[in-house]
């Protein structure tokens, strides 16, 4: 399945975008999500760092299966306030 | 309204209003405000970006969190995004409490929360640069910088 994923902030900079459309299998996780990301965009974050992922505007870990049609969003180190 | 996102100037005294009863003898009103310096380094403006669905989301979430364990019914946050110029509100938490120990406790609380999960970010803007602030662990290390583009 396609997905369209959302970035914000540091990542929407990095990515020099707003949305990345990622293609993973069905039955995919978050975590297999971000390392499609991570290989279309090696420069969003450094390996040892984990990315954040928001699905259907929820923090979700990282074995959360995905649907098709979530919402997927990469949510860098918040500093509101 | 008790949570509201906005690119417009914040009002403390209008939005303290929002909590003050009769039933309360104590109202705790927090500003958070842009601070003109970073380790040395003069800051000009701050950006804030949110991911509006979600923060508004997150931000009832909290209110809801810190109604249910201080007891307390009036709780109103907003919060400034876009552009803020040195010195002005980006924050403000206003609780309405019938006594004024759950009102501190859950003032400081509400702060802490909105610093951990509102998916909302700063970005400092310098005279020479800018900084998405409390990303340091997003920069890359010079090995891995010069690696770069021949990964894969």
């Amino acid at each position: 399945m396609e997905l369209n994923v959302r970035l914000f902030a540091l990542y929407r900079e990095r990515a020099g975008k707003n949305i990345v459309t990622v293609a993973v299998a069905d039955g995919a996780t978050v975590s297999d999500l971000t390392d499609e990301v991570r290989r279309q965009i090696p420069n969003l974050a450094p390996p040892e760092v984990k990315i954040v992922v928001a699905v259907n505007t929820d923090y979700a870990d990282s074995e959360v299966v995905l649907q098709p049609g979530d919402d997927v969003c990469l949510i860098p180190p918040v500093s509101g306030g | 309204m008790m949570i509201e996102l906005t690119e417009d100037t914040l009002n403390p005294e209008k939005i303290t209003e929002l909590v003050r009863r009769d039933t309360n003898g104590s109202v705790i009103t927090f500003l958070g405000t842009t601070r003109d310096n970073f380790e040395g380094k003069t800051v000009l403006t701050l950006e804030y970006e949110a991911f509006d669905e979600m923060a508004v989301k997150k931000l009832e979430e909290v209110r809801q969190e810190l109604m249910a364990e201080f007891g307390l019914e009036q709780v109103a946050i907003s919060h400034r995004i876009g552009t803020v110029g040195i010195g002005e509100i980006s924050l403000v938490v206003a609780i309405g409490s019938p006594h004024r120990k759950e009102g501190f406790n859950a003032c400081q609380k509400a702060v802490d929360r909105i610093k951990e999960v509102i998916p909302i970010w700063k970005k400092e803007v310098y005279q020479d640069g800018s900084r998405w602030v409390a990303c340091e662990d997003h920069e890359f290390s010079p090995e891995q910088a010069s690696g770069q583009g021949h990964s894969h």
